[in-house]
């Protein structure tokens, strides 16, 4: 029988054996340094906010995995010898493989910083990550201050997590307003303000020198490049992006760069060897996506992909439009489609944008001035239907259909208040258009492309 | 704030402690004419009890309302111990005429009962004379109390928004110390409720005036308990409109369960009562409502003219056309989370237990043999009843229509709907009744699962398996296990609360009403992936 072996078990290496196992027989081995079972990183936040319990987070019982016939195997892999088809572990064991699948996601940037290695600096990535803050920030008696550098959906995530226990929080942003390179201008003020609400201490166009040690190596301050000021503080939060998680393969014969190099099939240079999650790379980006994608639903894309190949029904990975989301504190986030912020967008690219006059709501759309192709949505505050703005973008519709047809996309809790008429007559005084907003239609909600 | 707060929980405190050492008050004795009124409204022919009672209860000394249980108690056995050997002795002497004339000598019914009879009429003390400052103490002060503990999370909870920081690190909502104090209070107060009524007859004299005014009689626990139960969802209504105020499905949803219970469940019953009519909760649906078809209810209805028959007809109607069709159009939630009593206290009292409920596959193995067990149980004891009933035989399959009547009512109506239903609050979630136990649910499950408008929907690819959806689903559905696959939610036990959708930090849920074609949407590849791959292996 053909032994697949998965390095990792997070959302891509369980996908992908949950998906082999339903097309095939094949034995399945998940291998994981990190926890022996299967846990939503996305939800170690809300352990520590005391939302949930940590077993909350896993989304399959314990029995699942000996009931579906996938050995979880825990350790560290320190080598993979391809000639042999054989993993090497930290303890010198060793596991051979039929088929190899990378699926060993992302660690924390670190930037070379005087003391990013002290004693109550971390990340907010690993389950050990999660243990660390309980252990150095379990109040605010402990931790006094908490300094968070980076600013991105990780940083605000942290910031959250410490303000639930009431730890005064400071946090570094570099760029000018927070999350520009992604967010227009507008939404980007927004949570700036949103911050400032939550008592977040926000230093925007602020860089890290140094974080200084007490005389135990443990932190005690840090240092602002800009003003030469001086934090003192207990935890350092280090969330300036992610990067794969691949120095154990440096030493392989498969190829890498900042990621694990992949084709479109998901396989490395050699062959049985496949890459998928946040730890791949691709050699050119697929459409306007990165070339390595830290995304939740790429990972779990991938994993279906590869399994299809690996089942024997070769398969390209072909994500389709873009879309995201998240939660900044206590405002929602989607995205469908392209916008880009100020900073990035090409100069056809037009904003449509409205904003409630008090609430935290607001919506960027995105459309081709020249041909009013819509090209993307950003709402906040407000829900949306993800299969509605697919089968837009896949009919290259235009903005002024998706603003005729808004109340289909609506996904918001019923009863809430909703603003398509108020963004409609927006878009028609803006643009001198006659367009008349049309009542949802289940119809049209669920007729497929 | 903190202040108010820790204020606002003193005097709660201090309410619920005279409320609940008010018990141990008063004293209880009778005067030989109030006793011989009694006996002789009650048609007892017994000389025994007449001559027990009287030396145990006729008398200047005070009793308190234990002891005086236990002398009702005694004088009640001992009088049913003589005639039970005198029918012994003409059995065997085979004198088959006095045999029968010794029944008529017998006490039916239960001593506590009994005792809580006289006890009313008995009572002296604190409550019954201080009706009025009573009320102010017990009631007047939890109510204060526990709205200065909750009114201040307006400000103290931060913007309005989910706010579960906290609930698994507190030992009241942890399943910690706190959790099963509550849990030993509630259910010492339905076991006492149920099967001891006479130890809070005290509680009754509080509410003399307020029964007298609404319904034109004295209270009876029962009264006591409608009123509380009313006053408990009223201010746990209050945490939920502050909680959830950014939400208006949850806002309009307790607006509605408070409604129903107060006019519905409350008021209006004990109108009728004041007119001479039956008390009937209009709202309340058979098999829920599991004595409606009774001979006793049934021969009420018959003898209250047109209202009775009103009655009959309407819930009748209300079971088997009204409900299925709510439910086809609504899903079930249109009663068991807008409408129902039981729902209404399990999400206002309830709601800060829900994250305890059980997700394991086990126990929604053990739900479903559960639920589907009683709503059997509940149509079996009914058969055998309305077929008594028809033909005036007292049993049917063998089975005695007075004892599987009395087994339903003691092990469902008493001990599974409310000891366990709401006493298991705090450790096993909130909806422990409506998940494993109501016979109504069970039928309502059908309808939603097979022929239903109803569903969550799955928003796509969005779901990031984060599990708030079914940490704080009461009714222990794995939520997750569907919108991780893509799937929307089509499950009988779904009580529509709208949590899960509220919980979730990516906008994946949303409860609604939509055609029936593709309700249930089983995916292999979600929305996100190439298309095409999605069309060959979700067709195939």
């Amino acid at each position: 029988m053909e032994h697949i072996v998965i390095i990792g078990n997070g959302i891509s290496g369980v996908t992908a054996a949950r998906h082999i196992r339903k097309n095939s027989d094949k034995k399945i081995t998940l291998v994981s340094a990190e926890t022996k079972y299967f846990f939503s990183r996305t939800a170690l936040m809300y352990v520590y906010m005391g939302h949930m319990k940590f077993e909350h987070t896993q989304p399959y019982e314990n029995w699942f995995w000996d009931k579906n016939r996938i050995d979880l195997k825990e350790g560290f892999v320190n080598n993979i010898n391809t000639d042999e088809k054989k993993l090497i572990f930290a303890d010198a064991s060793t596991l051979n493989y039929d088929k190899l699948i990378i699926a060993t996601g992302s660690k924390p940037n670190k930037f070379g910083w005087k003391g990013q290695d002290l004693e109550g600096v971390l990340g907010m990535y690993h389950k050990q990550d999660l243990e660390n803050l309980e252990k150095h920030a379990p109040n605010n008696e402990v931790c006094k201050r908490a300094v968070i550098v980076g600013g991105g959906l990780i940083g605000i995530e942290l910031a959250e997590m410490l303000r639930s226990r009431k730890i005064p929080v400071t946090f570094l942003v570099r760029e000018t307003s927070f999350w520009n390179g992604v967010l227009p201008a507008q939404e980007s003020e927004m949570i700036n303000k949103h911050i400032k609400e939550h008592h977040i201490d926000l230093r925007l166009s602020t860089n890290l020198r140094e974080i200084k040690s007490d005389e135990n190596g443990k932190v005690k301050s840090i240092v602002i490049d800009e003003t030469g000021e001086e934090i003192e503080c207990n935890v350092v939060g280090l969330t300036a992006g992610v990067t794969p998680n691949i120095d154990f393969i440096k030493t392989s014969k498969i190829n890498t760069k900042r990621g694990v190099l992949v084709n479109r099939f998901l396989e490395t240079n050699i062959a049985d060897v496949f890459a998928i999650g946040d730890c791949a790379e691709q050699h050119e980006a697929i459409g306007q996506r990165r070339t390595i994608e830290a995304v939740w639903y790429t990972g779990r894309m991938m994993g279906e992909t590869v399994a299809q190949t690996i089942c024997g029904n070769k398969t390209e990975y072909k994500p389709g439009h873009w879309f995201n989301s998240a939660k900044f504190l206590d405002i929602e986030y989607q995205t469908y489609g392209w916008v880009f912020s100020e900073r990035t967008k090409q100069e056809n690219e037009s904003y449509f944008q409205w904003q409630h006059p008090t609430k935290n709501t607001c919506i960027t759309i995105s459309y081709n001035a020249a041909s009013r192709q819509f090209l993307g949505i950003n709402t906040f505050g407000i829900r949306m239907r993800h299969e509605i703005f697919d089968k837009w973008l896949s009919e290259n519709k235009s903005i002024e259909h998706v603003l005729e047809f808004l109340s289909d996309a609506n996904f918001d809790p019923e009863f809430y208040k909703l603003h398509e008429s108020e963004i409609v007559a927006k878009f028609n005084q803006e643009n001198n258009t006659n367009i008349n907003l049309q009542k949802k239609s289940w119809k049209r909600i669920f007729t497929k492309a | 704030m903190k202040f108010i707060k820790n204020t606002g929980l003193v005097l709660f405190i201090i309410g619920l402690s005279i409320f609940t050492g008010s018990v141990f008050s008063g004293s209880f004795n009778l005067t030989q004419q109030e006793l011989d009124t009694f006996i002789a409204d009650k048609g007892y022919k017994s000389e025994i009890i007449k001559e027990e009672l009287t030396e145990a209860l006729v008398t200047t000394e005070p009793i308190n309302i234990f002891e005086f249980s236990s002398k009702v108690t005694a004088a009640f056995e001992t009088s049913n111990a003589y005639y039970d050997a005198q029918i012994k002795k003409y059995d065997a002497a085979k004198n088959w005429t006095k045999k029968s004339e010794q029944f008529t000598y017998k006490i039916f019914g239960k001593p506590h009962s009994l005792s809580y009879e006289l006890a009313k009429k008995a009572g002296k003390g604190f409550t019954k004379e201080n009706p009025g400052l009573s009320w102010l103490l017990t009631f007047g002060l939890g109510i204060i109390g526990a709205l200065l503990f909750i009114i201040p999370n307006l400000i103290l909870l931060g913007k309005p928004g989910i706010k579960n920081d906290g609930i698994f690190l507190e030992s009241a909502t942890n399943r910690g110390w706190i959790a099963w104090l509550v849990l030993i209070y509630l259910v010492t107060f339905y076991l006492v409720l149920y099967f001891m009524p006479d130890y809070v007859v005290n509680w009754t004299f509080i509410f003399d005036p307020i029964s007298n005014f609404l319904n034109g009689g004295d209270a009876s626990q029962w009264f006591v308990y409608g009123f509380l139960y009313c006053t408990i969802m009223l201010v746990m209504g209050a945490r939920m409109y502050i909680k959830y105020r950014h939400n208006k499905y949850q806002i309009v949803r307790t607006t509605s369960v408070l409604f129903f219970q107060i006019v519905f469940a409350f008021l209006i019953p004990e109108i009728m009562t004041s007119l001479n009519m039956p008390g009937y909760d209009f709202k309340s649906a058979f098999p829920l409502d599991y004595d409606f078809f009774f001979e006793w209810n049934i021969a009420s209805l018959k003898n209250s003219g047109g209202i009775g028959i009103f009655i009959l007809v309407w819930g009748i109607i209300l079971t088997l056309v009204i409900v299925p069709v709510m439910v086809y159009f609504f899903g079930k939630r249109w009663y068991c989370s807008w409408v129902c009593g039981c729902g209404g206290l399990a999400e206002t009292l309830g709601d800060p237990y829900r994250q305890n409920s059980d997700k394991s596959l086990f126990s929604w193995k053990l739900e479903r043999w559960i639920i589907h067990s009683v709503l059997l149980f509940s149509l079996l004891m009914t058969i055998v009843t309305l077929y008594c009933y028809f033909s005036g035989t007292s049993s049917f399959l063998g089975i005695k229509s007075q004892w599987i009547k009395d087994t339903y009512s003691f092990l469902i109506g008493a001990w599974f709907a409310g000891v366990i239903g709401t006493g298991f609050y705090p450790i096993f979630g909130n909806r422990v009744w409506c998940r494993f136990g109501c016979p109504l649910a069970a039928y309502l499950g059908f309808v939603q699962r097979f022929k239903s408008r109803f569903r969550i929907t799955t928003n796509g690819g969005q779901c990031i398996s984060c599990g708030n959806c079914s940490t704080y689903c009461e009714q222990g559905i794995d939520v997750r296990a569907y919108a991780q696959k893509g799937e929307n939610i089509v499950r009988s036990s779904c009580v529509g609360c709208g949590i899960c959708s509220a919980v979730c930090p990516r906008g994946v849920l949303k409860l609604e009403n939509g055609p029936e074609e593709g309700r249930i949407n089983p995916t292999e590849i979600l929305l996100g992936n190439d298309v095409n791959l999605i069309d060959l292996l979700n067709k195939k």
